[in-house]
């Protein structure tokens, strides 16, 4: 059945071109259904070639399909093939089975817009990259994958381009992400100089004995294109502008898939990581563990449902990515598909209420919605149960495990994991209890607004079933998730035993001994139930005013000091640039072409339009060449 | 009394060759273009006589044969050649071939 891969792909892609062609006749909502159906049917290939995977032993657990020869260019040969492997299968499986509900959920959020066609071809075609990205079995395709995904975002980001924001905010993360890009392609200039070729199984099998500079700067490389998808520090500006989009792009785009791309790619190539100078596995886990922090500490702050949100997924990323960095290859995959069950549910669960609520997404506004979106309401809790890590929900385990090898790689790491921790405990807990607890807010006025100006009446109302279905299904994801790797199975992890394969190269083994992880996990509790409790305190009991500094809410002032300085030394080197590229290189270049023209313009009086000139010229032509003839050649 | 002079090859080759010059010079220094022309007719002709001589003091049929290629190639020749000039002549009355250099650089 692993024949069926190029099947996974090719069912979205048949959707984007369908709803391209016919989109605007199909119409609402048949255009949604189809692209729900296809992608329905994108699972299930998933599920059918995840199944022949597992039909493989251990050590057979990898099968190439070669699709065609795409560039064979002098020693290039770069073919379009799939590599099916655990680590692709487990983000196929995530990304068609999350994307699926979210085509779903779609269906009801976006009934009534003017462009329902055009959104459902566009998330297909979403899909259908990043699941070349995952595929792909080398750097070329998933880079095709990769940019592919940057394209829609920019496209589903900015689309409702007709407010200027929103368009803005498009081309915000398409610039943000085109810098981590270049990292991405110097790096495949690197493979393939120092490898020969551009697939991850000869990569990945040269890596060890690859010099160590050279596994250097390719592992650093391709970090720097994973920070850009990824929005890790210093390139994580784009994401929460990023909720411009639709809510349920936020939630596939800008939480369950794309941005995973870059810890996916971190897994990929963990041998290379491995075989890298330690300075690069330590950068990754610092920028890890500061962009959690930070982010963190943005969202306490946050007064937009989704701004909240989009920062708490840069801040989980963070975790990935210390996970990545202290080779914690398996937590790190494991935190990935919890994230997208736990954060997709979230970002469903805010669109749900944002759709109630007549598009406002002000916090302050909300209040005491458990009473009218009963089912949004207790599918968005077991949401933040999840991310909050309480146990036994998903996010508990995978953040814990995540922690424990932190722990290992120093304890500094950990320290600031687990203050991330209880921050994330936090200002999610102030979230459900600033929305769905408390007293109603609906139609007060937000300080700054003009008390007087009449207001529409807003009366929020429980979300249709194409809404809530997929609410409860991620909500029971996210809730026995955890299951895939509990720590106290022993040599029985499931998640880990099935990744075993891929990530053998780089994989540290965790060394606490039992009782250590035991106080670890603890400790987190300790922590989430801490930030919970103060949450509760603040929020809820009001015992406490709320301390929500000015500079947090605008995100340590990161955005404006990136815009002061790019308006300003910025701008001008870059007109320095500009300047230079019209005079030197622009003028070597017109150069060589006016010598090129000025003689031309000599030798063109050479041909006079005469016939005799020309009959002279052949006639002198004739004389050398007898002369050379008869003087050379015949003595 | 006329001495009988034998005819060598070496006549031929002269004759060709100062037919040869002969139409070479007119192509060069006339302007009517069916007199140049004949002048090409005349170069082609003057090789054909020292194809045929050579041919004939070698023994070689390769001569001969060359011939007809030449004259297969300048009855073509002559048929586009000739069109063409007509058709100037027919436009510009009295024109000569430097009137027709419309496609000088």
């Amino acid at each position: 059945m692993l024949e069926l891969v190029w099947l996974i792909p090719a069912l979205p892609l048949a959707g984007f071109l369908l709803l391209m062609l016919l989109g605007r006749r199909i119409g609402e909502p048949g255009a949604g259904w189809l692209a729900t159906l296809l992608m329905g049917g994108a699972f299930a290939a998933t599920v059918a070639v995840h199944l022949g995977l597992v039909d493989r032993g251990p050590e057979e657990r990898a099968f190439t399909q070669t699709l065609f020869e795409w560039l064979p260019v002098g020693g290039l040969h770069v073919d379009v093939g799939f590599l099916v492997d655990p680590l692709s299968m487990t983000m196929a499986l995530f990304i068609t089975g999350v994307g699926a509900l979210i085509h779903l959920y779609s269906v009801g959020y976006m009934h009534g817009d003017r462009d329902f066609a055009r959104y459902f071809a566009l998330l297909n075609l979403f899909v259908f990259f990043m699941l070349v990205l995952v595929l792909g079995d080398n750097l070329l395709v998933t880079f095709l994958g990769w940019e592919g995904v940057g394209l829609c975002s920019y496209q589903l980001i900015s689309f409702w381009f007709a407010e200027m924001p929103n368009a803005v905010a498009g081309k915000k993360a398409f610039v943000t992400n085109r810098i981590g890009d270049w990292g991405f392609l110097v790096a495949m200039f690197f493979t393939f100089t120092a490898v020969g070729s551009l697939n991850y199984i000869d990569l990945n099998s040269n890596a060890a004995t690859m010099a160590t500079t050279t596994a250097t700067a390719i592992a650093f490389l391709l970090f720097v294109g994973a920070v850009g998808k990824s929005a890790q520090v210093p390139l994580f500006v784009w994401l929460p502008d990023a909720m411009a989009g639709p809510t349920p792009v936020s939630a596939l785009i800008h939480a369950a898939t794309m941005v995973t791309a870059g810890v996916f790619l971190m897994i990929r190539v963990n041998p290379v990581l491995a075989a890298s100078s330690d300075w690069v596995p330590d950068l990754i886990a610092w920028i890890g563990v500061g962009t959690a922090l930070l982010a963190a500490t943005i969202a306490v702050s946050q007064n937009d449902i989704k701004k909240v949100l989009a920062y708490s997924t840069i801040s989980q990323l963070g975790y990935t990515f210390l996970a990545v960095g202290s080779g914690a290859y398996v937590a790190a995959l494991f935190h990935v598909v919890t994230h997208a069950f736990f954060k997709a549910l979230l970002f469903l669960g805010s669109g749900s209420v944002i759709h109630g609520m007549h598009d406002e997404q002000d916090m302050r506004r909300m209040g005491a919605l458990r009473k009218v979106m009963p089912i949004t309401a207790a599918t968005f809790i077991v949401g933040w149960l999840a991310i909050a890590g309480v146990p036994p929900f998903a996010g508990f385990w995978s953040k814990d495990e995540i922690l424990a090898h932190a722990f290992d790689n120093s304890p500094a790491l950990w320290l600031l994991g687990l203050v991330t921790a209880l921050l994330t405990a936090f200002y999610m807990s102030r979230q459900v209890f600033m929305v769905f607890f408390g007293e109603a807010r609906w139609n007060d006025p937000l300080p700054g607004d003009d008390p007087d100006e009449p207001r529409e009446e807003i009366h929020p109302h429980e979300s249709p079933w194409t809404m809530t279905v997929p609410l409860i299904v991620l909500s029971v994801l996210a809730a026995v998730a955890g299951i895939l790797n509990l720590p106290f199975a022993g040599d029985n992890k499931a998640f880990e035993n099935w990744l075993e394969p891929v990530v053998q190269g780089g994989q540290v083994e965790l060394t606490l001994s039992g009782s250590d992880q035991v106080a670890l996990a603890i400790a987190s509790i300790g922590v989430a139930l801490i930030g919970i409790a103060l949450a509760v305190a603040i929020y809820l009991r009001k015992r406490v005013k709320p301390v929500e500094p000015e500079i947090l809410a605008h995100g340590w002032y990161i955005d404006e000091t990136i815009a002061r300085v790019v308006d300003g030394p910025g701008e001008a080197a870059f007109e320095g640039t500009a300047a230079f590229d019209r005079v030197v290189i622009d003028g070597a270049v017109n150069g060589t072409g006016a010598v090129v023209k000025g003689f031309g313009e000599r030798l063109r009086l050479v041909q006079t339009g005469y016939v005799r000139s020309y009959a002279l010229a052949i006639t002198f032509g004739a004389v050398a060449l007898m002369v050379y003839v008869v003087t050379r050649i015949s003595r | 009394m006329i001495a009988l002079v034998e005819v060598t090859t070496t006549w031929y080759l002269v004759l060709g060759a100062m037919l040869f010059s002969l139409g070479g010079t007119g192509l060069l220094i006339r302007r009517n273009p069916l007199v140049m022309f004949m002048c090409v007719e005349l170069m082609l002709n003057a090789v054909n006589l020292t194809f045929v001589a050579f041919g004939r003091q070698l023994g070689d049929l390769g001569g001969q044969v060359s011939v007809f290629f030449v004259l297969v190639v300048a009855a073509a020749e002559v048929v586009v050649g000739l069109a063409l000039i007509v058709a100037v002549l027919r436009r510009h009355p009295g024109a000569t071939a430097d009137d027709v250099s419309v496609l000088k650089g």
